[in-house]
């Protein structure tokens, strides 16, 4: 029953780093489970998921950022159990009767979990209060349908009438066809409910992250008072291959990646995504930020110490 | 007529274009203005002032050009950033004299190239979109041709939005939608028809208010009625206060998605001409 792949197990270190991830047949790899191991698609070696778990989702090696779900996301930067969702039960439909698009929308709820590719809310972090959206990869790429689009307008309008800030990880694909021209509406209904929220004096940050493209770069990811980015993201209006298509040239190395975008004047900063949620923190208290009441604020300390004990 | 004949009708080469439509309505009233102060002048945006009666207006055409010497030169209507960052300094021009401001929309998208994205596409339609929303003057937006994603839009943050009735306006091209959803080339015209990019199917959609009869030539009478037609409706929203205005057009928006209603529409063309 034991194949190659059992004696290659064997081998030294750097050899068994060249393991393909999804190499497995029950036999395979009798020590060591799959799940146990992540392939870094950058540097393409090896690193034990616990790791990868306790570095924020951050090659330990190379410092490539893995795509992460929102609810890890939000679990990284949200102050322990502040986060209090909005909208949760809104669904999409099929409302242009679209080919498949049904068994589509199904499968993306049954592999994400979620009903929505963006999850609204409010938050803490580090006790400011604020709005936060954030938009999951695997639910359609993130792509942008009119409940997608209903749900960031909500939290704006929220935001504006609560004299709140807003907070939000863009990630998308881009404005989602199966709903036609009302998915490219949604660009301009966002972009008006930032203006008001923009207009009532309120601060807005984004954080765009791997891969922010399309409609979504077109209208309210680049519409924050302060852009960051995580390091390496893919952000752009058009994809390269779309590009590479249109003017049938290679496209130039680290172009439309978070850094290009940076030293073109569009991006204020690139950020670590373990320094994430302090960032953030420290440009919320630059801008008079409500802080939660201290007994709102929720005892995080105390409940790493209970833990631990 | 099929979508896919729309498409075809939409992108034709004897279609009158954005400078036919600004020579058929304004005539020698229009003085051009060119650049967008940053950058150069994108002439696949051909923009200045014009007259209609007594009344002065600012007008924005994205605008593929009459022969190949023009559409070279103006991208084929593919506008860069500084063609939309050029009109949207004519529309805060246009605020600063509260004067109309009238958009025609004829454009395959915006242009995706390396120049394109250096210069922030996204982020120039992105400002568009939010200014656009708050412009303290009336606009109208017709798409005469194509009217392709964010690159129209970018023009259409409007009052009121009207379409000829051989235009199209979509999210993505029928091209482009069957070449990423299906892989398959082949299925453009499918993808066309399920996109509901037609004046029709916009219309019951509520995403346009007018479908407009398409003139043939700059000569055609229809160009009358149209220009009458455009000075009513400016009139109608420069008598409306600034607050009132600006609520028409988030109103306008905020409705698409507050409900997730399903649409059904008039199949009754299509499947004639399939029989």
């Amino acid at each position: 029953m034991f194949n190659g792949d059992f004696f290659t197990f064997l081998k030294p270190k750097n050899e068994l780093e060249k393991i393909p991830a999804d190499k497995s047949t029950e036999d395979s790899k009798p020590y060591i489970p799959d799940a146990l191991w992540v392939n870094c698609p950058k540097c393409k070696r090896m690193i034990l998921a616990t790791d990868l778990d306790d570095n924020s989702r951050v090659c330990t090696q190379c410092n490539h950022h893995f795509r992460i779900t929102a609810r890890q996301r939000l679990e990284m930067i949200c102050d322990k159990d502040s986060f209090v969702e909005a909208d949760g039960d809104m669904v999409s439909k099929n409302i242009i009767g679209f080919p498949d698009y049904n068994r589509k929308l199904a499968a993306a709820k049954n592999r994400s979990g979620e009903n929505e590719s963006v999850i609204t809310g409010v938050c803490t972090i580090n006790g400011y209060k604020t709005v936060i959206f954030v938009m999951d990869p695997s639910f359609m790429m993130g792509s942008m349908g009119t409940v997608t689009g209903e749900k960031i307008t909500r939290a704006f309008e929220y935001a504006t009438e609560n004299k709140m800030p807003v907070v939000a990880f863009t990630l998308s694909g881009g404005a989602r066809m199966q709903e036609g021209i009302l998915s490219l509406m949604q660009m301009a209904k966002t972009s008006g409910a930032v203006k008001r929220h923009s207009d009532a004096g309120l601060l807005y940050i984004t954080v765009l992250t791997d891969p922010t493209t399309g409609g979504v770069t077109a209208s309210f990811a680049m519409e924050g008072d302060i852009i960051l980015s995580e390091p390496g993201a893919l952000i752009g209006f058009a994809g390269p291959r779309v590009i590479e298509q249109t003017i049938r040239q290679k496209l130039p190395k680290d172009f439309q990646t978070a850094e290009f975008l940076r030293d073109k004047g569009f991006v204020d900063a690139v950020v670590d995504r373990r320094k994430m949620k302090d960032t953030l923190a420290k440009l919320l208290s630059l801008h008079n930020i409500e802080k939660a009441a201290v007994d709102e604020q929720p005892a995080e300390k105390e409940i790493e110490s209970d833990e631990s004990i | 007529m099929r979508a896919f004949d729309k498409v075809t009708a939409a992108r034709s080469a004897d279609r009158l274009t954005a400078s036919d439509f600004i020579q058929a309505l304004f005539g020698d009233s229009f003085f051009e203005l060119h650049g967008d102060r940053c950058y150069a002048d994108d002439k696949a945006v051909k923009a200045g002032i014009a007259t209609i009666g007594n009344m002065p207006v600012t007008v924005i055409g994205l605008d593929k050009g009459k022969n190949t010497k023009e559409r070279l030169e103006k991208n084929f209507g593919s506008a860069h950033p500084e063609g939309y960052r050029k009109a949207l300094r004519l529309m805060k021009q246009a605020e600063k004299f509260r004067r109309p401001v009238l958009c025609f929309v004829d454009t395959s998208g915006a242009f995706c190239g390396i120049g394109a994205e250096e210069r922030g596409q996204g982020q120039a339609i992105a400002e568009n979109l939010m200014e656009m929303m708050t412009l303290k003057t009336p606009v109208l937006s017709i798409v005469i041709g194509e009217g392709g994603s964010g690159g129209a839009l970018a023009l259409a943050v409007a009052n009121e939005v009207w379409m000829l009735e051989n235009a199209v306006y979509s999210v993505i091209s029928a091209e482009g939608c069957a070449s990423i959803l299906w892989k398959d080339p082949a299925k453009t015209a499918d993808a066309a028809q399920c996109l509901r990019l037609t004046a029709n199917d916009l219309f019951t959609m509520d995403v346009i208010e007018r479908i407009i009869r398409e003139p043939k030539s700059v000569e055609s009478p229809l160009f009358d009625s149209l220009r009458n037609l455009i000075a009513n409706t400016f009139e109608k929203y420069l008598a409306m206060s600034d607050e009132e205005l600006l609520n028409n057009r988030y109103e306008r928006f905020r409705k698409y998605g507050r409900t997730t209603k399903v649409f059904t529409f008039d199949e009754d063309e299509s499947e004639t001409e399939q029989k």
